[in-house]
């Protein structure tokens, strides 16, 4: 398992910002308590994941899709070397240059020797998940070259030096109040009286990029796919943002993961339909861009793909985890997480958050890079990522693997191994545990402490305060009173075993009896289905109503204090001045999620990220999905 | 038929009236009920952690106290643990490079049921009043365990079973697929949001109006009893087992906390 055996290639990590510096548990207690964040990704989470359910369930063939999606990626990582080349072959022989990147660093290096050779000191950039895991921003900056986002939720983050939150609507964690505050303190030559109103801040962003993509002569793109057989490249965004940064600039430089190839052209089709069902819950992505190399006289002259490892050959090695490679950036796992959805973004302290970032961000990094060593517990393995993954990545499965890691290097066994330290007491459970757990014996003569637990228990009948460790149980909840006796103790009393062994005519025919009951429990379920469904959904519809209500009232408290408090921008347009006044929660619903959703559907009082570029334009205002 | 019960560590240990249930009901329906003494543990506590070589043990010790005893099918009431022997002893076993427990760990799974599964599938069981003469006259709403749901898909056996008991009203749950924040050692590991989990599944099963929040693992239960008990809702928790070994005879007495609302049955 180890990928640094004797014989083997040494292994580069990845760097960049892909690294945690505080445990996942610490930053998580501080965004617990952020109320707005709370109401906002409650709110955006059960939107989207209620959209893309219904899309996804339009599909008879999803599950067959899915799996279609997952063969190709497995296929991708067998013959990760050869398409490579095949890939680079075909770049180089369209009029492009490929350049090949081990991390970062060099990854950045590259980009701004190929800026400077076009003398740019500014360059406008399309939505990427590379750039920012390479923090190309940040590094451009340092050298003097500005780097001009413009996807409307990278721009939010951007402009409010701010880091994005969620990989498809990175300002999910902002409100539209926020937003307006942001944009009249930080745009050039914006309208003072400009309001919340989602079509207003959309078309003052698009007033100020307009006037850039005009301007600006190199482009900086992420990629959501590289064709191998054809050297060609796929952007997926909803602006129209990309399309821009595509077409109009001279100098086009695309960083891509090397992960991110397809054998051939035709396999598209398949990440065609699973990635904006998954993403935006859409049925159909609104830009799609695919290029192959140069074409004189129009697009782009000069054509860079920058080929970034980080880490991912790393990844690569690790026989469990290498699934994580797959992903083609949707968000659909950070979507369903429980555990996202409460601590946000942010807390995973990695460009990648969310399941996903759990199990990707250590596996590019090596376990035990600072705190990455606390991302594979950050989750509760429910399972709900592995259910909504469109290439059936099964995060739980690797966040249990990198456990195992974690344990072994903190140990001293195994990879990166660090000095073996004291046992803790959570190794002190576990070994306790492990010796009464291996004998039955031990563990019968341990549950005669019950009566002790019953007796701590008091007249309460429950124990409100554990020690040490497991004291978080108590925080929050407790624990109930012991029985007086185990089961164990009580069938021994009882009850009385048969005998070890039967004749071998007193065994049933269990597969028989299986095969005579065989659709039986769909029978059960439909008895009950239809009423229950209808009573779920009324169910699930008022929970939502009530996340609704949350938000607005949490944000309507944020818009007071900002309009009374001086400071902050006032509406000037006497017409306007109620920006806040809440629709009727179940108009919002009826059109938040709405089944009949088209592409152009209005999200209604959708996140920041999501707002329509026009008042009546049919592109919704999504950030593109990936890179 | 001869049925070996898994009883769990947790049942065991903390809730012996959900294994007592169990044994009920299958006596109730003529059969066998063996309890292998050697059994402790699935091991997932272990596993889930990542300590894989302490479980390594825990995985040998369950496959030979379920390899000893002679019985048809076993059974356990959690979805959980059940899952966690197909899915996860034969890794630790293979991490541990021995083969030889890996297959029987995964002859052991192939005959281990979750309860709703061997009650429907392999006896045939699609109406708790008539079949096992359960009565529960309360309101009551269900939680599906992510493990039962995701791994083991369940289905909906759990909560049909659960409608078929006489006198029961099931009050649909908001937002029941999603986790109750439960996750083992996650629970104190992430404590701050384990709780926030709980507390979002306490409200939603406080708003159902019902008296009592049954579901097929203890450990959820557990959680999710425990957060309604620090809030002091009068909410109680009881795993679906006991409401189907709940008779008109012998009715299941529930749990002193809950409001007296609850006699209010059919």
């Amino acid at each position: 398992m180890s990928v640094t055996q004797l014989g083997m290639p040494k292994v580069f990590h990845g760097s960049g910002n892909i690294v945690a510096d505080e445990p996942f548990p610490d930053f998580a207690r501080r965004e617990l308590k952020n109320e707005q964040l709370r109401a906002n990704l409650g709110f955006a989470t059960h939107t989207i994941r209620s959209k893309r359910a219904s899309v996804v369930g339009e599909l008879p063939d999803w599950q067959e899709l899915r799996t279609a999606g997952s063969e190709i990626k497995q296929r991708v990582m067998a013959r990760l070397p050869e398409l490579l080349e095949q890939f680079e072959e075909n770049v180089t022989a369209r009029g492009g240059q490929v350049h090949w990147a081990r991390d970062a660093e060099e990854a950045n290096r590259i980009a701004l020797d190929l800026i400077r050779a076009e003398g740019a000191e500014e360059i406008i950039k399309i939505k990427s998940m590379a750039t920012q895991e390479t923090g190309l921003n940040e590094y451009l900056a340092e050298h003097g070259v500005g780097a001009v986002e413009t996807d409307l939720a990278e721009e939010i983050v951007q402009m409010g030096e701010d880091k994005p939150s969620h990989i498809l609507v990175p300002a999910i964690h902002r409100n539209r109040t926020e937003i307006r505050d942001i944009f009249l303190k930080r745009m050039p030559g914006v309208d003072p009286g400009l309001t919340d109103n989602p079509p207003e801040l959309a078309d003052a962003s698009r007033r100020h990029l307009r006037e850039k993509f005009f301007r600006t002569g190199v482009a900086v793109s992420g990629a959501n796919f590289g064709v191998a057989d054809t050297g060609t490249l796929a952007v997926v965004e909803s602006e129209g943002n990309g399309r821009m940064c595509l077409t109009l600039p001279d100098t086009l430089i695309t960083f891509m993961g090397i992960e991110k190839l397809v054998p051939t052209f035709e396999d598209l089709e398949v990440f065609f339909q699973l990635l904006p069902r998954s993403s935006t819950g859409e049925r159909m992505n609104p830009y799609t861009s695919l290029w192959s190399g140069r074409t004189e006289g129009d697009g782009p002259q000069n054509l860079h793909v920058i080929l970034l490892d980080n880490g991912r050959t790393a990844a690569l090695a690790d026989e469990v985890g290498r699934q994580a490679l797959h992903c083609i950036r949707c968000s659909a796992c950070m979507n369903v997480c429980p555990v996202y959805e409460r601590a946000g973004g942010h807390a995973y302290g990695s460009t990648y958050p969310g399941p996903i970032g759990a199990i990707l961000s250590p596996l590019l990094t090596g376990v035990e890079d600072r705190s990455n060593n606390s991302l594979p517990y950050a989750s509760s393995l429910c399972g709900a990522c592995y259910e909504a993954c469109p290439v059936k990545i099964n995060i739980p499965d690797v966040l249990v693997h990198l456990r195992g890691k974690d344990v072994d290097a903190r140990h001293g066994k195994g990879e990166g191994g660090r000095k073996r330290r004291m046992p803790d007491q959570m190794d002190a459970m576990m070994a306790g545990a492990k010796a009464a757990f291996s004998n039955a014996s031990l563990l019968s003569l341990a549950e005669r402490g019950l009566p002790a637990g019953k007796l701590a228990a008091g007249r309460k009948h429950r124990i409100s305060k554990l020690p040490g460790v497991v004291s978080g149980w108590t925080q929050y909840r407790d624990v109930p009173e012991p029985p007086a006796q185990s089961f164990r103790h009580w069938w021994k009393k009882n009850r009385q075993n048969g005998t070890r062994q039967r004749p071998a005519g007193e065994r049933a025919d269990v597969e028989a009896m299986i095969e005579a009951n065989a659709g039986l429990a769909d029978e059960l379920h439909e008895r009950f289905a239809a009423e229950a469904e209808e009573q779920q959904r009324a169910a699930d519809r008022a929970a939502l109503e009530a996340k609704v209500e949350e938000k607005e009232e949490v944000q309507a408290g944020v818009s007071r204090e900002l309009d009374a408090g001086g400071d902050g921008p006032r509406d000037t347009e006497a017409g306007s001045t109620e920006p806040e006044r809440p629709k009727p929660a179940a108009e919002k619903i009826a059109r938040a999620a709405s089944e009949e959703a088209g592409p152009g559907s209005d999200l209604s009082d959708k996140g920041p990220g999501r707002a329509d570029p026009e008042p009546k334009g049919n592109a919704p205002m999504e950030s593109e999905e990936e890179r | 038929m001869r049925i070996a019960l898994f009883s769990t560590c947790i049942v065991d240990a903390m809730y012996p009236r959900v294994a007592r249930a169990t044994v009920d009901i299958l006596e109730r329906l003529g059969h066998e009920v063996i309890f292998p003494p050697g059994q402790t543990c699935c091991s997932q506590m272990h596993v889930n952690s990542g300590y894989f070589d302490d479980a390594y043990p825990i995985v040998k010790n369950h496959v030979q106290a379920f390899s000893e005893w002679d019985y048809d099918v076993a059974v356990a009431p959690s979805g959980s643990c059940v899952a966690s022997l197909g899915h996860q002893q034969p890794m630790i076993a293979r991490h541990a490079g021995d083969e030889a427990t890996a297959e029987a760990a995964e002859d052991v799974a192939g005959r281990t049921f979750e309860l709703s599964r061997l009650l429907v599938d392999v006896l045939g069981i699609t109406d708790a009043a008539r079949q096992l003469g359960s009565y529960f006259p309360h309101r009551v709403t269900y939680h599906a365990s992510c493990h039962g749901m995701r791994l083991l898909h369940l289905g909906t056996r759990q909560s049909d079973l659960v409608r078929t008991v006489e006198g029961l009203e099931l009050a649909e749950l908001p937002d029941i697929d999603q986790c109750c924040g439960f996750g083992g050692t996650f629970s104190f590991k992430n404590a701050d949001t384990s709780g926030a989990m709980v507390a979002d599944k306490v409200a939603n099963i406080e708003s159902t109006g019902a008296s009592l929040c049954t579901g097929g693992d203890v450990s959820c239960l557990m959680n999710i009893g425990g957060a309604l008990s620090r809030k002091g809702s009068d909410v109680a928790t009881l795993h679906y087992a006991e409401i189907l070994a709940s008779t008109r005879e012998n009715p299941l007495e529930v749990p002193a906390s809950a409001p007296v609302s609850i006699t209010e049955g059919k």
